[in-house]
């Protein structure tokens, strides 16, 4: 397919690779600060192909990850009301919450629909006049625009019966808070390419500024990642830094200007909780007062709930670079997709969760053993 | 989540005021909404997020850092240190 194929080709990953080993001098920390950047980095095994010293640590760029688990069990609450329908984004009907997850509820007689489009659900909402449709606006930048359009369409078309559960965050202040972490081991950042699309990548400039670290914004394919590390590494090796853009053919400095108009008219800044890592002031998009019609968290009365996290769990440290899945006691034996404990193995975009489904809980059987399995049968002259 | 998959316009039209667009993706045509790229023509590639259109792909850019990437072991070669004739028994500085 045009503009995919190109980007796995692995001629031109050998000759970045090859360029890499060439620049790098000394070993460098980056993280690629999207999760689907990291699910391409494990499908791959790009983080193999890279020279020793280059090491990728995985950032907290996983929407569903972070939703914190209050916000998923109010979720839970408005899709067990009769009367409403919960529409989704696929890939939050599996996350647990403190009491089954949307799949049980769907199952328990639950009117919960998954949607490609946020759209959807003013068609939903427009076929059942009867019923309450409730969208769980989640997501980063990338997906603000698309949220934002469905209050603000909800509002012009007058299509009353339609509300967002909203849960939005924001890149720049979590890369702020990993940076001013005592145990920060990142001194490089593979920038988020699709929250780049819209928001542009102006206000990477005073981050990359104040902590002296490169920020290159970076593709999704193995080799929009592979270059981004190089373009990240090069920036290392001379001392600079400053932000770069790698996914050029997608994006400039100003991002999408209509996108960012219509964001800004629905949704103000304000603090958030990320699962895993806690309060972050000011990280996080609210629908503003004048949309408190389409509001979900003020049409329906959820009490807020307390939860409480796994004391097993790291997800908190592997979101902020410090720690690896294979660090986790829990991983892969105690926490799976199926049963996860944290915020890093609830999507299939979380660390945790790319490791496990590319077979890196596996322990591989040391080499010296296969081969002492083998020897007897080459010493009878059973080989082929 | 950010999943955004380029496709080409095969086709636009309006949508209740909204201009819509069909985006053809491999052998899948799906609908998405073009108000975030209200420029966009039949033929041209976009990238879509959740049913959005949310950039234009740069056809030119894209070509542009593809071939400086396909190039890199050529640059690589230009770079490295030109090895210089000597005399025999000489040295070089």
């Amino acid at each position: 397919m045009k503009y995919l194929d190109e980007y796995r080709d692995g001629d031109v990953a050998k000759k970045i690779v090859g360029e890499m080993r060439r620049v790098q001098t000394r070993p460098w920390v980056l993280m690629e600060v999207c999760g689907g950047q990291t699910h391409s980095i494990v499908k791959h095994g790009i983080d193999h192909l890279l020279p020793e010293g280059v090491e990728l640590v995985h950032g907290p760029g996983c929407p569903v990850c972070v939703t914190p688990l209050e916000m998923i069990d109010k979720a839970h609450a408005i899709a067990r009301q009769p009367n409403v329908i919960f529409c989704s984004f696929g890939d939050m009907l599996r996350v647990p919450g403190s009491d089954g997850d949307l799949f049980t509820i769907k199952s328990l007689g639950g009117d919960v629909r998954v949607v490609y489009s946020p759209l959807d659900c003013l068609k939903i909402a427009r076929t059942n006049p009867g019923k309450q449709v409730v969208f769980f606006a989640i997501g980063f930048e990338t997906t603000a625009p698309a949220n934002a359009m469905l209050a603000w369409r909800a509002r012009e078309e007058q299509v009353n019966n339609v509300s967002l559960l909203v849960s939005h965050v924001l890149v720049p202040p979590a890369l702020e808070a990993i940076l001013q972490s005592p145990d920060n081991r990142v001194q490089g950042f593979l920038g988020p390419g699709h929250v780049c699309a819209v928001m542009g990548y102006r206000e990477y400039d005073p981050i990359s500024a104040r902590y002296h670290v490169p920020i290159v914004v970076t593709g999704f394919e193995p080799i929009d990642i592979l270059h981004g590390t190089l373009m990240t590494v090069q920036q290392l090796e001379q001392g600079r830094a400053v932000v770069e853009n790698q996914y050029s053919r997608i994006l400039g400095r100003d991002g999408n200007l209509p996108a960012q108009k219509l964001v800004h008219r629905v949704f103000e800044v304000g603090d958030r909780k990320w699962r895993g890592i806690g309060n972050i002031p000011m990280s996080g998009y609210h629908l503003r007062d004048e949309f408190a019609q389409q509001d979900a968290e003020k049409l329906f009365d959820v009490a807020e709930i307390a939860t409480l996290e796994p004391e097993i769990c790291i997800s908190g440290e592997i979101l902020r670079g410090i720690k690896k899945p294979h660090d986790c006691p829990a991983f892969g034996t105690l926490c799976t997709p199926q049963r996860p404990l944290g915020a890093t193995m609830v999507s299939a975009e979380g660390a945790c969760a790319a490791y496990y489904a590319y077979g890196r809980h596996l322990k591989p059987e040391p080499l010296h053993q296969i081969v002492a399995q083998t020897a007897p049968l080459a010493a009878n002259g059973v080989t082929t | 989540m950010c999943l955004a998959i380029p496709g080409k316009v095969v086709e636009t039209f309006d949508q209740r005021g909204m201009r819509m667009a069909k985006v053809q993706f491999g052998g899948i045509v799906r609908e998405a909404c073009l108000e975030y790229v209200p420029e966009t023509q039949v033929g041209e590639y976009v990238l879509v997020h959740v049913g959005f259109a949310i950039s234009r792909i740069d056809e030119a850019e894209a070509e542009r850092t593809y071939q400086a990437l396909r190039e890199l072991d050529q640059l690589t070669e230009l770079e490295s240190p030109v090895v210089e004739e000597v005399e025999p028994g000489g040295y070089r500085q």
